[in-house]
């Protein structure tokens, strides 16, 4: 319910900025709906957009349950994108596409992991807030990838444009939709998505990351071993975030920019926070970020209403969402 | 005599739950009334009527024999009553003197008069016999002395009725008996106090007329010098609950060894050449005051801290180095002193915390994921086998009461048939009932023959479980006595350090 909520109350708070605009809100929610749903194309462009969402999402969820607060999703997901680019140009050239994707997406998966162990490695032998490393690391990976696509890995044939050397077109993920941008990321995504609430509700790996996020005192002294089992987490919240870029690299962009991602990361977060931490929600919160995005655009087109309204959405709905959250966890019980 | 304070037919309902139900009481000038009564009787509920905090659905509360308007916490204060809660209500970050000035000045003031209230407060702590220092920042003060602060803030209101909630709850034993003295000395003043307890002893030592409330009602009224704890006991529980008596019975062979165990902990020794057995079927007591190393002792023993020298084994096996889970899985079992800290996850249901230590157990995972079916049945046998009331295996563990909670953390421990129980401070803020069910499982476990060691405070309960005392004094063990040889003065003199060689067992 809480989620349900705060949407509704962003929305109605936005809807006082969009007519501040000069625009009735209710055409131009309607603009909005029309803009991600009103066709084919709308349709499989919001899934699309939808599939980066969802792995950022369960990065951040993952990781958040255990309280480890990983904000570097973001360079987390360049850094899988450009060692997918990298990878996918050369090294693994020859192998059939069976073999060859998986590799990619696993290559892309321990880069996003090892990015994100060094900050909690220093959080569990030093208590270094990660919060700073991981947030601080984002801008360090971006630069990283501008040096690489304007020098080792620029692409020669990109017309002095700065992106990299593009992945084998033979690498690129198949087509859910024909003509359509909908790849079959999706599918992994989603598969993802299934795989984790599995992995967290059912296993025995799941419930002492629990413990360990909901009492780490009691969980050490019942003796679950604490490093390790964060550490574990951060691997997985780490990976994910940098499949994400793995699959963006594969399923739309076949090469890595420094703009190719509109703060996937970041968005993440807000996904996380709306799905309340719960992998299935974290599929619904995605469409519904991946929804603001894909519309506004429309929208801004069809009303002239700026589409920075999008992040002002998102980022309404994460206040309302924390408010929300702060509601029912102090509501009183009888 | 004046009857300072009187409650007439208080009633107060939450929902489907009668908190007060036609509860009447009065309080004399001058004299000191327990409200004595298990978790859940009442008592705090009353209290908040009192003091304005919650409207009572029928009845009415008079001071002086004025009625005082529902609901108005202001009037309560303005008429003479000051509440000193379990928790105290001060701010750290600022001195005594602010904590206690704090709302107690008109807002259009444009200097807070500083001078004069420390003049104020200094007469007020000579009068009652309450040391406070006006300008020492409330963090660095200990528990006893910020429960000094609140009751001279309390009086700085000019309260000359003083509601004390489970004041003695986060207070040492010496410290608690200051506390009485110093209560003594302010009826003297002509200061009327109640005293929320379920600590009979307590009760027995400070008041001078007894209130014992059950199920939200007024069981009986004592003068307690016509009473003694057995009564009131059985008043407040509502049934005979007698403690379980200690059965003789011979020690087997040694189950847990220590050699020589030295912990330093933050460059501080905390356990200072150690020496000691457990047998089979023996209870060991330790006691001593908080701060001397029963808390270092119990994160040793619960696998929390590794020793920095010395050796420990359970039944000949060394057990120095093992981790949490290696030690449940040798058969030693874990009590922990805090059961909300270190006992249970309060957010987790029952059945998560009942197999904890346990999850990697064959019995509750297989190929990595947890057996559902034979964890919650492992939940449902715990809740039967110990009595865990109010408890189904889905249920939230924070939202069982204190001593359920302690029967939960028991019965998981006590299941797998232990060699060894640590049992550190098993019954502190329990019940009498709980407190006897606890007892009478730890002494079940040693019938059976298992080692047990009892850390406490409780100086009773270490002379009825124990078969051999040991005081703890600056990470030094004493040598035992027996229970027999046992008395309060005895032990407090060993838990001040000073014992001898005739009193060994």
């Amino acid at each position: 319910m809480a989620p349900v909520g705060a949407v509704t109350v962003a929305l109605v708070l936005c809807a006082g900025l969009i007519g501040m605009a000069g625009v009735n809100p209710l055409k131009a929610y309607a603009e909005m709906i029309n803009g991600a749903f009103g066709s084919r194309l709308a349709i499989t462009e919001t899934l699309t957009r939808a599939i980066p969402l969802i792995l950022t999402g369960l990065a951040a969820a993952v990781a958040f349950r255990s309280r480890i607060w990983n904000i570097g999703a973001e360079g987390q997901f360049y850094l899988g994108a450009l060692f997918t680019a990298w990878a996918g140009h050369g090294l693994v050239g020859g192998l059939p596409a069976i073999l060859a994707i998986p590799i990619l997406m696993i290559g892309g998966m321990i880069a996003g992991a090892l990015l994100l162990a060094g900050p909690v490695l220093l959080r569990l032998r030093l208590g270094v807030d990660e919060v700073v490393t991981t947030l601080l690391l984002n801008f360090i990976v971006i630069l990283f990838v501008g040096m690489m696509v304007e020098g080792p890995l620029k692409d020669p044939l990109g017309f002095g444009w700065p992106q990299s050397v593009p992945v084998d077109r033979a690498f690129m993920l198949p087509d859910l939709v024909a003509r359509s941008r909908l790849h079959i990321g999706l599918l992994v995504a989603l598969s993802a998505a299934g795989l984790i609430w599995l992995v967290l509700s059912r296993t025995v790996f799941g419930a002492e990351t629990r413990a360990a996020g909901l009492n780490p005192r009691a969980a050490a002294f019942s003796g679950i071993p604490l490093s390790q089992t964060l550490f574990l987490v951060s691997l997985l919240s780490g990976g994910l975030a940098g499949l994400a870029g793995a699959i963006e690299v594969l399923g739309v962009t076949g090469y890595v920019t420094t703009t190719m991602s509109p703060g996937y990361g970041y968005a993440g977060i807000v996904v996380a926070m709306l799905a309340a931490l719960h992998p299935a929600g974290v599929v619904g919160a995605a469409l519904f970020v991946a929804t603001i995005f894909v519309g506004a655009d429309a929208m801004s087109r069809a009303t002239g209403v700026p589409s920075f309204i999008a992040d002002v959405i998102m980022s309404v709905s994460l206040l309302t969402m924390l408010t929300a959250l702060l509601f029912t966890t102090y509501r009183i019980r009888r | 005599m004046t009857r300072v304070l009187e409650l007439n037919h208080i009633t107060k309902r939450f929902g489907a739950l009668t908190a007060n139900d036609d509860v009447t009481l009065h309080l004399n000038r001058g004299e000191i009334l327990s409200l004595l009564g298990e978790n859940g009787a009442g008592k705090t509920t009353l209290m908040n009527i009192l003091f304005g905090h919650y409207i009572a659905d029928a009845g009415r509360v008079r001071v002086n024999g004025d009625t005082l308007p529902p609901g108005q916490p202001r009037a309560a204060i303005a008429a003479g009553v000051g509440m000193v809660h379990q928790h105290f209500t001060l701010a750290g970050n600022m001195s005594v003197l602010d904590n206690i000035l704090i709302g107690s000045e008109k807002l259009t003031r444009l200097r807070s008069n500083r001078a004069g209230a420390i003049r104020e407060i200094a007469a007020i702590s000579d009068q009652f016999g309450l040391p406070v220092a006006p300008l020492a920042r409330v963090a660095d003060l200990s528990v006893g002395e910020r429960q000094r602060v609140e009751i001279v803030k309390a009086l700085y209101r000019r309260a000359r009725i003083l509601v004390l909630d489970e004041p003695t709850a986060v207070l040492a034993r010496p410290e608690a008996e200051r506390l009485f003295q110093t209560l003594r000395g302010m009826t003297a003043g002509g200061l009327s106090i109640i005293f929320i307890s379920h600590k009979l002893h307590e009760v027995m030592a400070t008041s001078d007329r007894v209130v014992v409330m059950r199920g939200g009602k007024v069981v009986a009224e004592k003068v307690t010098s016509e009473t003694d704890q057995g009564e009131l006991a059985e008043l407040m529980v509502g049934r005979r609950v007698a403690r379980p008596l200690r059965q003789p019975h011979p020690a087997g062979p040694v189950v847990l060894h220590a050699t020589d165990l030295h912990v330093i902990e933050g460059g501080q020794t905390r356990l200072d050449a150690l020496n000691f057995t457990v047998r089979s079927g023996e209870i060991l007591g330790i006691v001593g005051v908080s701060g001397n190393g029963q808390a270092t002792l119990g994160r040793v023993l619960s696998g929390m801290v590794r020793p920095t020298s010395g050796m420990l084994t359970i039944d000949g096996t060394d057990m120095t180095r093992m981790t949490p889970r290696q030690l449940v899985q040798a058969g030693l079992a874990r009590i922990p002193d805090d059961r909300h800290a270190e006992g249970v996850i309060a957010e987790l249901p029952v059945w998560e915390n009942a197999v904890s230590e346990r999850l990697h157990q064959p019995a509750f995972a297989r190929f990595g994921f947890v057996r559902r079916r034979a964890a919650r049945d492992f939940a449902k046998n715990l809740i039967t086998q110990f009595d865990i009331r109010g408890a189904g295996p889905d249920t939230r563990t924070g939202l069982l009461s204190g001593g359920n909670m302690q029967k939960l953390i028991l019965g998981r421990n006590l299941v797998g048939q232990p060699r060894f129980i640590l049992a550190n401070q098993p019954t502190r803020g329990l019940d009498e009932g709980a407190i006897a069910a606890v007892h009478t499982a730890l002494l079940a476990a040693r019938a059976r023959g298992a080692g047990i060691m009892l850390i406490t405070e409780d100086l009773e309960e270490a002379i009825g479980l124990s078969d051999r005392i040991c005081a703890i004094v600056k990470g030094q063990l004493s040598a035992p006595v027996s229970p027999k040889n046992a008395d309060a003065r005895t032990l407090g003199l060993m838990m001040a350090g000073v014992w001898g060689a005739d009193h060994a067992a």
